[in-house]
């Protein structure tokens, strides 16, 4: 069952890379095999918990040995408004007689206790290798649990083994769709309900656009899942639009969503002045459509060319500071080419952007931003290469995830994160600023002249 | 007298424990040129590499042989010859520590009879010394996977003397909960003494926090393989917490060097017998600079302890840890209000506390609510919500410790070590009265103190 269900991922037909394939690529798949000695990246349980722990209320429970959780837990910087019941790391920690004896029975009455002491709307059981290996039966464990315990418990089918961190993604998506959306019906939906799906709320960066649409009279049902409640992604059904961000991980979801509730969806970005502008313009038209109130249309413009306004006059001063500068971005998918017209605004010179994750059309717009200039777009740098360009000066600075800021910052160069461990939000017009004034702070700071400088006693 | 306690819950709640095979690649880390790989899922390796980053703020080398569904089915040896060829084309590493997981010993994988096929038939790898390590994650904790390591290390590459004459020279086995600096300053110590030292693993030469020349795929420094084949020669084996003493045995076995192990070497008492272990080896009396650094120690003991006395402490962390840490606040007459580890350990028996309890921090959290609340935390980073909930400060010791700066640069062993952290930890609860004196005015107690302290 799980194999079929991965081949339906893996060939989604709303993904724009997949679309973009030959028949035969089609055919073969997305899951790209990951080489031995070589790889990098999480495995589809890993995928799983990113897009589900920022639920905020429910227990999330690792049926596995201690690697998988206690090695990860409360890791990733997903914000709450409420609940903090998901930083709690949960797990059946199985150890050697488990792994003999089946770990199903512990597993019941780890869902018991869970329940018992936290009293959760619902509990996730993502299993592991290992769970899947000894041939627990997780679905029958969670059907029983369910029926028993009166709580909704909830199979999250993504062992590691199955795959990426992007598959890992969507079977957690698919997993919402099976077994949460639909299973509450909310007493106050209304016609500018929407969700957004594939937003985690990292570092808060909800709280950028969220005040925009409440402007709008437009009501965020359930982000996908950062800040989310479980009665809410229960009831995100009844939402008239959804909006997928990171389109990747979660397009599957969306289409489903569209095909037995009828909700539209538009891919779209936050990241960016202009892509949170047509992201907002969208969302209008897509509700207007389906019958929300005409001046919703005026009313978008109308707070667009107020923001935008606004956060260009807050970034002038950053101009000066920043014309000139080489900046390199390692990063993939949207945010490969969504941030690109800001530094580009800010005179600084994007002198490569890797396109790793990115989809053919994250490729051509970027391509479109770089001036059409192929040489800038690189699949993967390697360590050694980056390490080289720092020292050789063909960029000032490099705006990367955490797993490559030690080759930026041991060749002493400025670096920022922005990606899922970063501390600042970055989204909408709000984070377009903050992003500017974070690559300020890393490219003017003081120490990089001290930092560079030969000690006395070696030559210049 | 403690009891220990291990409930064996179904549910373990906000983990204390991390797993077997982090510990085994972390002591890879103090190994030069080295470039371990996990054996099992990507994720295997992706969390154990961003716990070690987030710790050390450092590059962390590690990779996977990326099992896949039908790998899982058939067999991971493809794998593992595959990653290792590639390791040794891309990274071009002199030692590889090749480290089970849970997913591959559940399969039941000859991980050392593939290696030895997979040597014998790739050419490329002769060059290169392939350690593996059987790790599996649902035994054991971190102190596990890094006494395993060391222990394979051992069996596999150091080689006796044979006629060759002894050097002047101890050989160190630290346990996991050393930092790196604690490493450079036990090789501190052991050089006053007129002695060499080799450290194996050798953290100190790795995950430091230096700037590198230039830019490597394998770790920064470390034990060499010259230093361990040389191991056989030295003159005294010391092994630093309980959970070196099979890697000792080991290498007394393999090489005949006597070994001593010191179950901790923080707190007056125990950097005693470091002393007279390294000056019997050297056969020189106690450098003065150490009897001044003792002095100075009994010093801050006296300065220090009206803070310490009565105060209630929960620590929790893996038992040398524990064990080290425990001894301090006992012998400076805190109580141990509440103890968790991760597995147990019979010598934690000794503690001063009512149970040491095997488990998580949700115990730690019932533990310091059953004794009516505490002064203060000592334990990782994870027990920072506990901390925030219940308003205890938290004194991060342990692994991993993400949200401070300098995990790695914390000294508590020795006379000096010892000193500097009475100072952190009596600083402390010097600024927080907490709830053993919740009954008095806040000023008043104040006073007290100073008063005291003046007196």
């Amino acid at each position: 069952m799980l194999k079929h269900k991965i081949q339906a991922l893996m060939t989604e037909p709303g993904c724009a890379h997949n679309q973009a394939k030959s028949d035969k690529d089609r055919k073969a798949g997305c899951g790209k095999s990951l080489v031995p000695g070589a790889a990098a990246g999480g495995c589809a349980f890993d995928g799983a918990k990113i897009a589900l722990q920022p639920i905020t209320d429910v227990v999330h429970l690792v049926h596995g040995p201690i690697a998988c959780e206690g090695n990860s837990w409360d890791g990733r910087n997903s914000w709450s408004s409420g609940s903090d019941l998901y930083r709690r790391g949960f797990t059946t920690d199985l150890g050697n007689l488990d792994i003999v004896n089946g770990g199903e029975k512990k597993l019941y009455r780890a869902i018991k206790q869970a329940i018992a002491r936290h009293a959760p709307p619902a509990v996730f059981v993502y299993q592991t290798c290992v769970g899947a290996l000894i041939g627990d039966d997780v679905d029958a464990v969670c059907r029983a649990a369910t029926q028993r315990l009166g709580t909704p418990v909830i199979p999250i089918n993504a062992p590691g083994f199955a795959g990426s961190k992007n598959l890992g993604n969507r079977l957690g998506g698919d997993a919402l769709f099976e077994h949460v959306m639909g299973t509450v019906e909310p007493d106050d939906a209304g016609p500018c309900d929407i969700n957004i799906l594939g937003e985690y709320n990292v570092a808060g960066e909800l709280d950028q656009f969220r005040p925009l649409l409440a402007r709008l009279g437009i009501r965020l049902r359930a982000s996908i899942t950062g800040d989310a409640r479980y009665r809410d992604v229960a009831a995100a059904h009844t939402a008239r639009v959804n909006m997928v961000l990171c389109s990747q991980a979660l397009v599957t979801l969306a289409r489903k969503m569209k095909e037995r509730w009828g909700i539209p969806y538009y891919e779209g970005s936050f990241y960016g002045i202009s892509d949170t502008s047509e992201a907002l313009r969208n969302i209008a038209r897509l509700l207007v459509e389906r019958g929300a109130d005409a001046t919703l249309t005026e009313r978008a413009e109308a707070l667009i060319a107020e923001e935008e306004a606004k956060a260009w006059a807050r970034l002038e001063p950053y101009k000066a500071r920043l014309t000139g500068k080489t900046v390199l971005l390692y990063t993939g998918g949207v945010k490969s080419w969504s941030v690109i017209q800001a530094l580009q605004e800010m005179g600084m010179e994007v002198v490569g952007s890797s396109v790793r994750k990115a989809t053919e059309d994250d490729k051509k717009r970027a391509l479109e931003r770089l001036g059409g200039d192929e040489a800038k777009l690189a699949d993967a740098i390697t360590p050694r290469d980056m390490d080289a360009m720092f020292k050789d000066g063909r960029a000032d600075m490099m705006l990367s995830g955490g797993r490559s800021q030690f080759v930026a910052l041991k060749a002493r160069t400025p670096w920022i994160d922005i990606n899922q461990e970063r501390h600042h939000g970055f989204a909408a017009y709000d984070g377009m600023v903050a992003l500017v004034r974070e690559i300020d702070l890393a490219i003017n700071n003081p120490i990089w002249s001290q930092v560079r400088a030969p000690a006395p006693w070696e030559e210049a | 007298m403690a009891l220990i306690v291990d409930h064996n819950k179904a549910l373990s709640s906000s983990p204390l424990k991390v797993s077997a095979p982090l510990g085994a690649a972390l002591a890879f880390m103090g190994m030069k040129g080295c470039l371990p790989m996990f054996h099992g899922s990507q994720g295997c390796t992706a969390f154990a590499l961003v716990m070690m980053v987030r710790h050390f703020r450092e590059a962390i080398p590690l990779q996977t042989t990326a099992m896949n569904e039908i790998s899982t089915i058939l067999g991971g040896m493809d794998q593992v010859e595959q990653g290792l060829l590639n390791i040794a084309r891309r990274a071009k590493p002199e030692i590889i520590g090749l480290i089970s997981t849970a997913l591959t010993e559940t399969r039941g994988e000859d991980m050392a009879g593939d290696v030895r096929q997979i040597r014998g038939r790739n050419k490329e790898l002769h060059e290169i010394a392939v350690i593996d390590v059987s790790a599996p994650d649902f035994a054991g904790s971190l102190e596990t996977g890094w006494g395993k390591a060391v222990t394979a290390i051992i069996r596999q590459l150091t080689v006796a003397a044979g006629n060759q004459s002894k050097l002047n020279r101890v050989n160190l086995l630290p346990g996991c909960h050393l930092t790196p600096a604690d490493v450079e300053a036990l090789k501190d110590i052991v050089a006053e003494f007129g002695l060499e030292s080799v450290a194996l693993p050798d953290l100190s030469d790795s995950l430091d926090g230096h700037v590198p020349d230039s830019y490597t795929a394998t770790t920064l420094g470390g034990t060499s393989m010259a230093q361990l084949r040389e191991m056989g020669r030295s003159r005294l084996t010391i092994a630093i917490g309980e959970h070196m003493r099979i890697a000792a045995k080991t290498l007394f076995e393999r090489t005949g060097v006597p070994y001593v192990v010191l179950d901790r070497v923080t707190g007056l008492e125990a950097v005693d017998r470091l002393m007279v272990t390294l000056s019997t080896v050297a056969g020189i009396p106690v450098p003065a600079r150490q009897r001044r650094a003792r002095s100075q120690l009994v010093d801050a003991m006296l300065d220090g302890h009206f803070y310490f006395g009565g105060r209630a402490v929960a620590l929790a962390g893996e038992p040398a840890l524990v064990w080290t840490l425990g001894r301090l606040i006992s012998d400076m007459g805190g109580i141990l209000g509440a103890v968790v580890t991760t597995q147990a350990q019979p010598l934690l028996s000794d503690l001063k506390a009512e149970r040491v309890v095997v488990g998580d921090f949700e115990d730690l959290e019932d533990q310091i609510l059953e004794a009516g609340g505490a002064d203060l935390i000592i334990a990782n980073s994870n027990a920072r919500q506990i901390s925030a909930r219940h308003g205890i400060p938290l004194y991060r010791a342990g692994f991993p410790v993400f949200d401070r700066l300098g995990a790695a640069h914390e000294v508590t062993l020795g006379y000096g070590g010892t000193r500097g952290l009475i100072t952190r930890l009596g600083n402390i609860l010097m600024e927080r009265p907490g709830h053993a004196h919740a009954h008095a005015p806040a000023t008043e107690h104040f006073h007290d103190h100073t008063a005291a302290a003046a007196g």
